[in-house]
C-alpha cells in the first residue's frame, strides 16, 4: 500500500527505502529515530530531506548506507537490498554511494595531507597503481575548483571551511559514485561561501551524472537544489512532493509552519507574529497518532487515535495528515 | 542625529596579537544606538561583529588592545574600573550569546542562576527574587515556570535554554541588550519564536537592542537600522527600509543575492561571491572587498574608501563605485 503511495514510482528508482525503522537505546530508553519511512529517489534526481534537528533525517541518511542498523525495513539500491548485505559485498556497494558531512573541517583527518585523504578511498577500493591514483586525485581536485599542485601536500588546517568542503566533495567524487548523501553540507558555511558550494554541487551533479539525497534544515537551501522535497517530523515523513508545488501549496500544517518561519530579507514583509506552537516532542515518547499533533492548530481526536498515512493530495504530492491544507482532487 | 544616543561607539579599534602577527579585528568603527531603538549588525564569520560586541561590553580577551571610546549612558566604558563595569553589566547592559548551553552554568539550577543575578544587582531578598524569577520565566514563554526553577540547563531543549538566557538578560531591566547571533544554534521554527520574543520585550521595555547576525533576512523585519561589517569595518550603514530599498555597497548587495530565495525556481544558479574574506593578519591596500568585487577598478586597489555620508544623511557607505539607483542618479 505504501508502495502505491510513492511518487515517481514509474520512473527508474535508484534508491528505494521501504518501511524503514531505526531505533537506538540511550540510558535504557529507546529513541524512535526513524519510524516506518518509505521513499524513493529516481536516477538523476535530487531529493531534499528537511526537518528540524532531532527529526531523524541524518539517521535516515546513515541508515541508507548501513552505518546505522535498521530494526526493520529494506533499503534497495539499484535493486540490491543493502540491509541483507555484509562484508565485501556491502563494501563494494558503498563505493557507489558516498556521504558528505556538515562539518567539513572535522570530517578531514587533521594530520594527513590532502592528497592522501582524497586517495584513501582509491586505496581501499583497490586502485594499486600510485600514478593512476595521483592522476585521479588531481582530476577531481581540479573539478571542484582547487589547484592540485597547491593543495595536495598541505594539511586541512591550512584551508578555510569552504575549501575544506570542496576537499570533502572531491573525496566523495573520487570513486566516481552514482549516489551522494549530502548531510547538511552547507550549514556550517557563511552565506557567501554557501552559494559557491551549492553551485558546485549542482555542477558536479551534472558532470558526474549523480543522484543526490540532500539533507538540510534550511528550506530555501533545499529548494534551491532539489527536484522533490520530503519533510520529516519526529521520525516520520509528513509530506513529499515536487519542490515548487510543495512550497506554493503545502498540504501538511508542519510544512506550512516551516515555510512561514523562514526570515524574508525584505523589511516590507513584516514577520507574521509566530503562533506559539511550542517545540518538538521527544523522540523517546513520541505522541500517539500523528506525531505533529501537539503543535498542530488543526489537531483533533482523530489525530490522537490514528496514525495518518501518506496519501495523495495533488499530482505527485503526498501528505500524512488527517486534515490537509489542500484537499485531494 | 542630534538626539543623545544611549550608546555611542567612537573610533573603536581592536587589535589581537597572534603568532602570525597583529590581527586587526575591528577597524575604526563608529556606531550609535538610541534608547528604544534596534540596530542590526550583519556580517560573515570573522568580520569582527562579535569582537565589536565584546569591545562594547569590555569583555575582550586579555591580550587584546582597544582604542577609541565607548560612551554608554553618559560615561566612557573604556578604562572604567572593573568594579563599576561589573555593576553595569547584567544591570543596564545585558547580553544574550549564541549558544545557551555554554552561556548557562551547567551545574547550577535555572533558579539559582536567575536569583543570583537578581540578588546581586537589585538587592532583592530571597523570596522576592524567587517570585520575580517565576514572573520572568513566564514572560519569556516558559511553561510551568515554578518547576523549571529546580531544573538544570541540560534538562531543557535548546529553545527553552535560550529563553532562560533571555530571562536572565532581561531580569534587571537593562537599557541596552546585545543579542549576539541569538538564534543561530536554533531551528527555524524556534528562531522565529525567539526573535518575536526579543522584539516584544524590546518594545515593552523601551530597551535599546543590538542584534548581531550573519543573516540579512533576520534583520530585515526587526531592526530600525542596519550596519554591514566586512573585514573589521562598517562598510554600509542605513535605516533598514532605506538599505533594503537601495543597497549602495556592492558587498551588501552580493550578500543578499547569495541567499537562496524561497520563491526562486529549483536549480537556479546562485550569484555567489567569488573568493573569500581577506586574511585579517594581512591588511589589504585599498578597499578590503576589492579582490571579490565585480565593480572594482583602479582606485579601489590603492585607497581605502571611507564610510561617507551619501545623498541622504543617514545612509552611509564605504565605496568608490556605489551601486546606482534604478533611476540613474538620486534626485
Amino acid at each position: 500500500m505504501m508502495q502505491d503511495a510513492q511518487p515517481s514510482g514509474s520512473r527508474d528508482p535508484l534508491l528505494k527505502v521501504e518501511n524503514l525503522v531505526v531505533e537506538y537505546a540511550i540510558g535504557g530508553k529507546t529513541i524512535h529515530a526513524v519510524s516506518d519511512v518509505s521513499l524513493q529517489v529516481a536516477r538523476g534526481e535530487t531529493l531534499g530531506l528537511v526537518g528540524e534537528s532531532g527529526c531523524g533525517k541524518s539517521t535516515l541518511g546513515r541508515a541508507v548506507l548501513q552505518l546505522r542498523q535498521a530494526v526493520s525495513g529494506r533499503v534497495l539500491f539499484d535493486g540490491h537490498d543493502l540491509t541483507a548485505m555484509q562484508g565485501d559485498a556491502l563494501r563494494r556497494m558503498r563505493q557507489r554511494v558516498q556521504l558528505i558531512f556538515q562539518d567539513p573541517i572535522a570530517s578531514l583527518n587533521p594530520r594527513r595531507r590532502i592528497g592522501d585523504i582524497i586517495a584513501e578511498p582509491l586505496v581501499i577500493s583497490g586502485v594499486k597503481d600510485p600514478k593512476k591514483r595521483q592522476q585521479l586525485v588531481c582530476d577531481v581536485l581540479s573539478a571542484v575548483g582547487l589547484d592540485p599542485s597547491l593543495v595536495i601536500g598541505r594539511l586541512p588546517h591550512e584551508f578555510s571551511g569552504g575549501q575544506c568542503q570542496r576537499i570533502c566533495i572531491a573525496r566523495a567524487l573520487v570513486l566516481n559514485p552514482e549516489f551522494i548523501i549530502c548531510d547538511e553540507p552547507v550549514s556550517a558555511l557563511d552565506v557567501s561561501i554557501r552559494a559557491q558550494i551549492l553551485n558546485l554541487l549542482e555542477e558536479m551533479k551534472a558532470r558526474y551524472g549523480l543522484t543526490l539525497l540532500f539533507i538540510a534544515h534550511d528550506l530555501a537551501v533545499v529548494k534551491a537544489v532539489s527536484d522533490r522535497v520530503a519533510v520529516m517530523y519526529l521520525g516520520r515523513l509528513c509530506e513529499v512532493g515536487p519542490s515548487e508545488q510543495l512550497f506554493a501549496r503545502p498540504a501538511h500544517p508542519y510544512t506550512a509552519l516551516l515555510i512561514e518561519a523562514i526570515p524574508v530579507p525584505d523589511p516590507d514583509v513584516r514577520p507574521a507574529e509566530s503562533v506559539p506552537v511550542g517545540e518538538p516532542a521527544s523522540p523517546i515518547s513520541p505522541p500517539s497518532g500523528c506525531r505533529f499533533r501537539t503543535r498542530c492548530p488543526r489537531a483533533d481526536q482523530r489525530c490522537i487515535d490514528e496514525v495518518p498515512e501518506l496519501r495523495p493530495v495533488a499530482p505527485d504530492q503526498f501528505a500524512a495528515c488527517h486534515h490537509p491544507l489542500i484537499a485531494a482532487g | 542625529m542630534s538626539e543623545p544616543a544611549l550608546l555611542s561607539v567612537e573610533g573603536v579599534a581592536v587589535d589581537l596579537p597572534t603568532p602570525r602577527g597583529n590581527l586587526r579585528a575591528v577597524d575604526h568603527v563608529d556606531l550609535k544606538v538610541g534608547a528604544g531603538r534596534t540596530l542590526g549588525v550583519v556580517g560573515e564569520s570573522g568580520c569582527g561583529k562579535t569582537m565589536l560586541s565584546r569591545a562594547i561590553l569590555q569583555l575582550l580577551p586579555k591580550k587584546a588592545k582597544l582604542s577609541g571610546r565607548v560612551m554608554f549612558d553618559g560615561q566612557d566604558l573604556v578604562g572604567l574600573a572593573p568594579e563599576r563595569l561589573r555593576k553595569l553589566r547584567g544591570r543596564s547592559l545585558a547580553v544574550v550569546f549564541q549558544d545557551p548551553m555554554t552561556s548557562l552554568n551547567p551545574v547550577l539550577t535555572i533558579g539559582t542562576q536567575l536569583i543570583e543575578t537578581l540578588q546581586e544587582h537589585l538587592e532583592l531578598d530571597g523570596h522576592a527574587a524567587k517570585q520575580r524569577s517565576i514572573e520572568l520565566l513566564a514572560a519569556v514563554g516558559i511553561p510551568a515556570p515554578e518547576q523549571r526553577l529546580m531544573q538544570y540547563p541540560h534538562q531543557l531543549s535548546g529553545g527553552m535554554r535560550q529563553r532562560v538566557a533571555i530571562a536572565i538578560a532581561l531580569s534587571c531591566e537593562p537599557k541596552l541588550l546585545i543579542a549576539d547571533e541569538p538564534t543561530t544554534a536554533l531551528d527555524v521554527t524556534i528562531q522565529a519564536q525567539i526573535l518575536d520574543l526579543l522584539a516584544r520585550e524590546q518594545r515593552r521595555r523601551h530597551m535599546a537592542m543590538i542584534l548581531i547576525t550573519h543573516d540579512l533576512g533576520v534583520v530585515a523585519g526587526r531592526t530600525d537600522e542596519v550596519a554591514v561589517m566586512y573585514a573589521g569595518r562598517v562598510v554600509e550603514r542605513a535605516p533598514t527600509p532605506a538599505l533594503f530599498k537601495q543597497m549602495r555597497m556592492p558587498y551588501t548587495e552580493a550578500l543578499l543575492a547569495a541567499i537562496p530565495k524561497i520563491d526562486a525556481a529549483p536549480h537556479t544558479p546562485l550569484p555567489a561571491i567569488s573568493g573569500r574574506p581577506p586574511d585579517p593578519t594581512r591588511p589589504i591596500q585599498g578597499c578590503s572587498f576589492s579582490p571579490r568585487c565585480r565593480y572594482a577598478a583602479g582606485q579601489c586597489y590603492q585607497e581605502k574608501p571611507l564610510l561617507a555620508v551619501s545623498e541622504s544623511l543617514d545612509h552611509q557607505y564605504a565605496c568608490f563605485h556605489p551601486i546606482q539607483t534604478t533611476a540613474g542618479v538620486d534626485a
